[in-house]
């Protein structure tokens, strides 16, 4: 491919295409040319590795067995904890508790902290530019314990309106406020320090859906005083089936079970049960072992690249796409964020969404169409639904270029 | 068109974009029955009026809506080759054309449907994504919930 130079020192994108076996699939009889990535990402070849490797040598259910494969399984799972705590920098490896995605991490957090800490009267604050999982959670704790539910809005470029943010604070009966580090739509990165600052001063925690963002950028939990942050494997180049809730050890402490079962107490009786420590008393039942293995082996796989280097990449191909998607007559690139991640959404004026999609699948050409588990965004932005294109890691400038010029060929074709 | 338009065009046929893009019976009608269909996973919406005249046959169809240019498509075809068929064999044929919708063909269905068939024909490239086949039998759904005198219809 002819592709402009490599964006940072060392960064080589075709070396980086080379370790995922799916990139030389062809569909329809040309190259894939993958812009899903946001949705979920493919997986390289260490991802893939690590999980036969565990299959074909080494596994065992884990945390109980006293015999050999056990034993090194537990190891192997477990060590997938630690390297999620480096990964955002977390306090301890206890503050990481390991769910199934960043959808059970936030339904444990509203369920755990919002049922079992937060009292009714009080107060939740969400965002208009929320993925599903970060609003049914709220309204299902607001409809069961008497919480309010607050909407932070968006302005007409996509980013948090942060005047209107502050208001909802004003009152001091925010407990919590929920929120998106990166919408899956259009793109914009929140300003999480100004979050967390004013969130804190007016008395609230703060949860960041880190879907997006931590595939995109470095994440520091310390550095950003995060009370809790959620992000899932499979966006990360890792599993399905794992994800991430890091919560701080004083709040994880305070908060009852989620889920009961096995694995999550220490002593069970008829009359009553005692839990485990923290995290394991928020992880009831065998654990995703394979997807943790798998995920230890993305996250080490993403610091070998290096956040610096990927975020330069998708900068760059970002920035190209919005040129060269802009300079098409009846696109409509919708968010005009300054600070964004390499998720963009369009319309097109003579075809919907979808025929947008199959038209380019017809070229070969993945990407997503519909509200993208954001109906109220859509809504805010009188839409009901998008295409968007997404990149990751293994994105190059010349994909882009032919998703511009296949989306060229639609609109002619819809003359 | 140029070849480049061929891999586009198998699924989108002339008679496709045609439709879409000028619906054909895109109105109400009054004092007919009327059913709303509703694609929840892609928010596509449609009203389906049909009016009953002698021996209980549709005398006329009409529907109006959004959504893509398949589901639109479909409805406007559909309005037409609703016309002078009894509710009976309006069902008959949703059934006929959710079995192309969904398989590409429709083998069996040539004998009762032959005219039809042919010129529902265009919509039987969907079966090759299972996620629009949705797309293309919204008014169906909504046309059948309509004859049985129920106000709405979802594809889920």
């Amino acid at each position: 491919m002819n592709d402009a130079p490599p964006v940072a020192a060392g960064f080589d994108v075709q070396a980086i295409r080379a370790q995922f076996p799916i990139l030389k699939e062809q569909v329809r009889g040309k190259p894939l040319v993958f812009l899903d990535s946001a949705a979920s990402a493919q997986k390289p070849r260490a991802v893939i590795e690590a999980m036969v490797h565990a299959m074909e040598h080494q596994y065992a259910n884990v945390h109980r067995g006293l015999h050999w494969m056990s034993e090194r399984t537990t190891e192997a799972f477990e060590s997938c904890r630690d390297a999620a705590a480096r990964f955002l920098n977390a306090g301890s490896r206890d503050e990481i508790v390991l769910t199934r995605n960043s959808t059970e991490g936030i339904n444990l957090v509203a369920h755990s902290y919002g049922r079992g800490v937060m009292t009714p009267g009080q107060a939740v604050v969400i965002s208009e530019m929320e993925h599903h999982s970060n609003i049914v959670p709220w309204q299902m704790l607001r409809d069961a314990h008497g919480i309010e539910l607050r909407i932070a809005k968006v302005t007409d470029a996509g980013e948090l309106d942060m005047d209107a943010f502050a208001a909802l604070l004003a009152d001091g009966k925010v407990g919590l406020v929920a929120i998106t580090h990166m919408s899956n739509v259009l793109g914009s990165y929140t300003p999480a320090e100004r979050i967390v600052r004013l969130a804190h001063e007016a008395g609230a925690k703060v949860l960041f859906d880190g879907s997006q963002a931590a595939v995109h950028r470095r994440v520091d939990v310390q550095a950003l005083d995060a009370d809790f942050y959620v992000f899932t494997g499979h966006k990360l180049y890792g599993p399905t089936g794992i994800g991430v809730l890091y919560g701080k050890a004083a709040l994880l402490d305070r908060m009852p079970p989620f889920l009961g079962g096995g694995d999550m107490i220490s002593t069970v009786s008829f009359e009553r049960s005692e839990w485990a420590r923290v995290p394991h008393k928020f992880e009831a039942g065998t654990p995703p072992i394979l997807e943790g293995i798998g995920l230890k082996a993305a996250i080490e796989w993403v610091e070998r690249i290096g956040f610096p280097a990927m975020e330069s990449h998708e900068r760059a191909l970002t920035d190209h796409a919005l040129a060269r998607l802009s300079a098409i007559e009846g696109v409509t690139v919708i968010g005009r964020a300054q600070d964004r991640g390499g998720v963009v959404s369009f319309t097109l004026d003579r075809a919907h969404a979808h025929d947008v999609a199959t038209l380019l699948d017809r070229q070969g050409i993945a990407v997503r169409a519909g509200h993208h588990c954001a109906e109220p965004l859509m809504r805010r932005f009188g839409l009901d639904s998008t295409a968007r294109a997404s990149f990751g890691v293994y994105t190059t400038r010349s994909e882009i270029d032919a998703l511009a010029e296949a989306l060229t060929r639609v609109r002619t074709f819809f003359r | 068109m140029s070849e480049a338009f061929e891999e586009l065009r198998d699924l989108y046929q002339e008679v496709i974009l045609d439709h879409g893009r000028h619906p054909r019976n895109f109105r109400r009608l009054d004092g007919a029955l009327h059913a709303k269909g509703d694609n929840p996973m892609c928010g596509d919406k449609v009203e389906v009026w049909l009016k009953l005249g002698a021996g209980e046959r549709i005398e006329d169809a009409a529907f109006q809506g959004r959504g893509c240019a398949i589901s639109i498509a479909s409805a406007s075809l559909m309005t037409e080759v609703l016309r002078g068929k009894t509710k009976d064999q309006a069902r008959s044929l949703a059934d006929a054309f959710r079995t192309l919708a969904r398989t590409g063909a429709c083998p069996v269905c040539g004998e009762v449907h032959a005219e039809d068939m042919e010129r529902l024909q265009p919509l039987s490239g969907v079966a090759e994504y299972p996620s629009r086949v949705k797309c293309a039998t919204l008014a169906w759904h909504a046309m059948e919930a309509a004859l049985k005198g129920e106000g709405s219809a979802t594809t889920e």
